[in-house]
């Protein structure tokens, strides 16, 4: 499934500045330190880090897309950073075991 | 904290730099007057005169269990004292300082305590060496002026010197400043990938910067954070103020974390830091001085050699 496609599970898109290419998978955790360990190339974050923090360790991991749950709003610095990095941003009301479910059967469809 | 260092403050970090390089025991002197038990305080007084010195340790079976300076001598003059044995007249709280530590340990100690000199022991607990800031500053300037040479070497000959520095920066981070921690790392990966640096030793290099960035400004006091790149290697030193780690093979230790709630709030604080870097990393050094800070050496190679 492509990128823009999480919209189709009632995420929002809060940065749309990324080339939209194909999710291999997906990550979910909040300790920046197991991001970086085990996140692969491709995958989308979901995370409810809302943070600057999240989108360097996103950009150094090699993620396409950050989901960030509970509806946590992104503020303009966390945004601006992705756009310079290509990342693309959702947030979503879902906690994050939902969130994990939704794109995890949206992949295997 | 500006975002760009100024150029003034390269150059101070970069005299700071020239340290991380030395090892105390590159730089104390090695000939040492040392006295035992049962000298009199008269025979350290003698000693000190003819040697021109102001500190004499005392050691039992090449130990230290104490050290004489000129105050004590002075002391021991006004209440004739000086034919006692030195025993009961010595310190014998003595701060020693290891021979293997950096020298930016030694220099955190003299700026911590007041003593003048510190007796240098080796793994054994045994007397080596002094130290004393006399040597610290001749060691920078002797250090300055071999780079010196390099560079003028290597102006001349601008083709040798395969491994010559491509990107050399330094950066200072401070405690708790999570907003421009991961500078060092995104400039870093810049760099990397306008050499066309293959991705995966991208990743390696940044994640290793990364996880170092984010120690110094997770639980030390601030320090320095060097990214050297040549066309071999990338090579990152962290160097911090303090308070240096207790148990170093614990912080190795994956899950171990020291972390308070605020760090944990800001999404660090799992335990993996120093685990993730070296595990990145193809060489990896770590030493800490408890008071005397921690020095983390990374090295990754840029060519696709060892996988890993």
């Amino acid at each position: 499934m492509k990128i823009s496609e999480l919209e189709s599970l009632g995420f929002t898109c809060l940065q749309d500045q990324f080339e939209d290419i194909d999710l291999v998978g997906g990550y979910t955790s909040d300790l920046l330190s197991d991001v970086m360990a085990n996140l692969k190339e491709g995958q989308v974050l979901i995370t409810i880090q809302a943070h600057k923090n999240t989108i360097a360790v996103a950009s150094l991991s090699g993620a396409s897309a950050v989901v960030f749950c509970h509806g946590r709003p992104a503020a303009d610095d966390v945004l601006d950073a992705a756009a310079a990095e290509g990342i693309a941003v959702f947030n979503t009301p879902d906690n994050q075991f939902d969130a994990t479910v939704k794109v995890s059967r949206a992949l295997r469809a | 904290m500006s975002d760009v260092p100024l150029p003034l403050d390269q150059s101070a970090l970069r005299i700071q730099e020239l340290a991380y390089g030395l090892k105390v025991r590159d730089v104390m002197t090695r000939k040492i007057f040392a006295v035992t038990r049962t000298c009199t305080m008269r025979d350290v007084q003698t000693i000190m005169k003819n040697n021109g010195i102001s500190g004499v340790p005392v050691v039992d079976d090449a130990h230290v269990v104490g050290i004489i300076s000129m105050n004590d001598i002075m002391n021991a003059f006004v209440n004739g004292h000086m034919d006692d044995g030195v025993a009961r007249h010595m310190v014998t709280d003595v701060q020693t300082l290891s021979d293997e530590v950096p020298l930016t340990f030694a220099m955190s100690a003299f700026s911590k305590y007041s003593f003048r000199r510190f007796p240098v022991v080796n793994q054994k607990n045994e007397l080596v060496g002094i130290i004393t800031p006399r040597n610290i500053n001749l060691a920078l300037i002797r250090e300055l002026s071999r780079q010196l040479d390099e560079l003028e070497d290597n102006s001349g000959h601008p083709e040798q010197g395969g491994s010559k520095p491509v990107f050399h920066q330094i950066y200072r981070l401070t405690r708790y400043d999570f907003e421009h921690a991961g500078r060092a790392s995104a400039e870093l990966k810049k760099q990397l990938k306008a050499r066309g640096i293959p991705p995966k030793v991208i990743r390696r290099a940044a994640i290793a910067s990364y996880e170092l960035e984010i120690n110094v400004v997770a639980h030390s006091h601030g320090g320095t954070f060097a990214v050297l790149v040549d066309d071999e290697r990338v090579r990152i030193t962290a160097n911090d103020f303090g308070p240096g780690i207790p148990d170093v093979d614990a912080a190795m230790t994956e899950g171990f974390s020291t972390a308070n709630d605020w760090i944990r709030s800001q999404g660090f604080g799992a335990g993996m830091g120093l685990p993730n870097a070296k595990r990145v990393s193809d060489e990896f050094e770590i030493q800490s001085g408890i008071e005397m800070g921690t020095m983390v050496k990374a090295i990754v190679y840029l060519k696709q050699g060892e996988q890993r």
